[in-house]
């Protein structure tokens, strides 16, 4: 009886087991060929639209982080996911591409695992749900000064969007604080890295928006 | 369970009655904070501007309430509840059963004010905050000890399949919470952490709520029915079918992401696996019900358990579905996902909880149900509300996936969305009125005079 009952719990210890290395540990060991960079490694390509930030918010800017160069980029990067975390952006924002349903036309090219292998992605914020867009192309998609006004209130930019404003970020001159500064310089970097971010021509969301 | 004096030599009925009590406190917090963040989704949100109060912020609360708050403190009531009285031994110590409680819910309260102090987690499920994840452990570990000691106590002949269920738990629960905490969150980056992620994700519901939901459920029905379960055969598949292939199938939260393809494939099969197998626990209930339907009108508890069973069919067989690659493609980051949630957690785990208090509340607080009526009342408007929003959220989702690959602009999705995302709010404030009625039931049963002695007066006649 007592060996009986220990059976179990050794069972759900020998399952669990079973499926976290293969579910688990396998996968880990796949991908541990790819080099992990760290946020410093990362911060050394500093990405144009972070100089152009500090030049369009100068006075915030130096206030919240000084010059524009890799170390102030690293900081910005840290508290900009700081704040995506904070706020759970990613239940309504995934950050993968995915090879089906005309995505690598909609967003840009197909998620690859190196670019997840750095600790940015520790811990990953893929997500499961898309109410917006995905943002792992973000960057150069929207100029800092849209994506400004899209945080203190994203009906200004966007009049369909149900995404919440986040007046928060922003001081009592409704200037923009650390914290949404960080955001933008972190959505700016989500995809910088690819050469090709722009969307295809057959797929141009900010000429549809004018169409409009 | 004919009378409460038979359960005072094992069963510590105040530990029970402050779970109870704990859990549908917490399950108001996490409906209303549903109701309000779908209310954003038709621009109504009531609390905007405020930073704490932040739409993304109240949705941690509620999904984490739903599951740590309003569901794990329903089971430990019916753990203390059930395991005393298959055991005939009491738990190792009442001492540690009120350190327990009192541990959880300041988890509970922690976990509230870290979320919407901006501390939450970065881990879907797992949005505890990180501060919060070790007194978890610590808290887990203790339920099991305090728990398994009476099973392993016990001089009944046989191991009942409800304790196979209890124990299997037992051991997963507190790995589970480990790995999906602390993995993603410190070692394992990108890719790979987004596997173990995808682990923790099934294996919350998979291996700590799903176990423990049907080891109640093997406890209750027959007692409830007064007949043996069906089929002792197809017990034993169901229980050994959900701990080989449940554990295995985390990836498929994330089909189509860099995460190696073979792991994507092994679980798409797996999880196929899986709910063939939970069809014979399905067909093993409807087995047992067999002869006894009128049950299911006449007596509250059954209904509530079979309504969740159905459920529970439908799920298994829409997720052998939209497991696959070809589903994927359209419904995957769609609503059609987020009322496949609900009809899982609440449709099915929170209905039977529902059961579970319409049997055990009586007990706990020592009095007959008050009023009768107000329970069918609560259960015609939870469930009308929860198949709405299933029915419109899947459809929702149909919507939002084939405007995305139709490559229209982003807007028009959303613009698509509007009416499915108000039949959302209605149906939520239907579940609100349900549960509401429910809570002032439970209430005025709690504040009535005690009777002199319980009798049969405790079984529910619905209408």
């Amino acid at each position: 009886m007592e060996r009986f009952g220990a059976g179990f719990l050794i069972a759900a210890v020998v399952t669990f087991l079973l499926g976290f290395f293969l579910q688990g540990i396998m996968p880990v060991m796949t991908l541990g060929n790819l080099p992990l960079k760290t946020i410093e490694e990362i911060a050394q390509d500093v990405p144009p639209e972070f100089y152009q930030l500090a030049e369009d918010y100068p006075v915030e800017f130096k206030r919240s982080f000084g010059e524009a160069n890799p170390q102030s980029f690293a900081k910005a990067l840290r508290i900009g996911k700081e704040n995506y975390i904070a706020e759970a952006c990613w239940h309504c924002h995934s950050q993968f591409v995915r090879p089906v349903a005309r995505e690598d036309l909609r967003f840009g090219p197909v998620s690859t695992p190196d670019e997840y292998q750095n600790l940015m992605n520790l811990p990953h914020l893929f997500g499961t749900r898309r109410v917006g867009p995905d943002l792992i192309r973000e960057s150069g998609k929207h100029s800092n000064d849209w994506h400004i006004a899209h945080l203190y209130e994203p009906r200004n930019v966007a009049p369909y969007s149900v995404m919440p404003s986040y007046p928060w970020f922003f001081d009592e001159q409704k200037r923009p604080t650390e914290r949404a500064l960080g955001l933008v310089a972190y959505l700016q970097w989500l995809g910088s890295w690819q050469t090709d971010t722009a969307p295809p021509s057959i797929y141009n969301e900010a000429q549809m928006e004018k169409s409009k | 369970m004919d009378a409460t004096a038979d359960d005072r030599p094992f069963v510590n009925l105040d530990l029970v009655r402050w779970h109870l009590t704990a859990s549908a406190f917490f399950m108001l917090v996490s409906i209303l904070g549903g109701l309000a963040y779908a209310m954003q989704f038709n621009n109504l949100y009531p609390f905007s501007g405020i930073e704490w109060l932040s739409p993304g912020r109240v949705r941690m609360v509620h999904t984490n309430m739903a599951a740590y708050g309003f569901i794990a403190n329903a089971f430990m009531a019916g753990l203390l509840f059930a395991i005393p009285r298959l055991t005939k031994q009491p738990i190792l110590s009442d001492k540690l059963g009120w350190v327990i409680w009192g541990a959880w819910n300041l988890i509970m309260v922690l976990t509230i004010g870290g979320q919407l102090l901006g501390y939450g987690q970065g881990i879907e499920w797992g949005e505890t905050p990180i501060f919060v994840d070790p007194l978890v452990l610590v808290g887990l570990v203790l339920l099991v000890v305090n728990m398994s000691v009476p099973i392993f106590r016990s001089k009944e002949p046989g191991l009942y399949v409800s304790l196979w269920y209890f124990l299997a738990a037992f051991g997963w629960t507190g790995l589970v919470y480990f790995m999906g905490n602390y993995l993603p969150q410190f070692w394992v980056p990108g890719a790979a952490g987004a596997a173990i992620t995808g682990l923790f994700i099934h294996d919350l519901v998979g291996l700590f709520i799903t176990p423990i939901g049907w080891g109640l459920m093997y406890f209750f029905v027959p007692i409830l029915l007064r007949k043996p379960i069906w089929s002792h055969a197809l017990s034993l598949i169901g229980f050994w079918g959900l701990a080989f292939f449940y554990p295995m199938q985390g990836v498929h939260h994330f089909l189509y992401s860099p995460i190696p393809m073979y792991a994507q494939y092994g679980a798409v099969v797996a999880t196929i696996a899986v709910e063939i197998v939970v069809f014979t626990v399905i067909v093993n209930f409807f087995g047992t019900l067999h002869g006894r339907a009128d049950a299911v009108r006449g007596n509250l508890a059954i209904r509530w358990f079979y309504t969740g069973m159905i459920m529970y069919a439908i799920t298994c067989f829409q997720c052998a579905f939209q497991v696959t690659l070809t589903f994927q493609k359209v419904i995957h980051f769609t609503d059609w996902v987020v009322g496949h949630a609900h009809m899982v957690m609440f449709g099915v785990f929170g209905f039977w909880i529902m059961g579970f208090f319409i049997e055990l509340w009586p007990r706990a607080v020592g009095r007959p149900w008050a009023n009768p009526s107000l329970l069918t009342a609560h259960y015609w408007f939870t469930f009308i509300g929860l198949i709405v929003m299933v029915i419109d959220l899947t459809a929702a989702g149909l919507v939002q996936g084939f405007s995305w690959m139709s490559l229209s602009h982003w807007g028009e999705s959303v613009v698509a969305s509007m009416p499915f995302w108000w039949a959302r709010t209605v149906a939520g404030v239907l579940i609100v009125i349900g549960q509401s009625i429910f809570l002032y039931a439970l209430w005025i049963t709690a504040r009535a005079p005690a009777p002199v002695r319980l009798t049969d007066a405790v079984r529910v006649q619905a209408a």
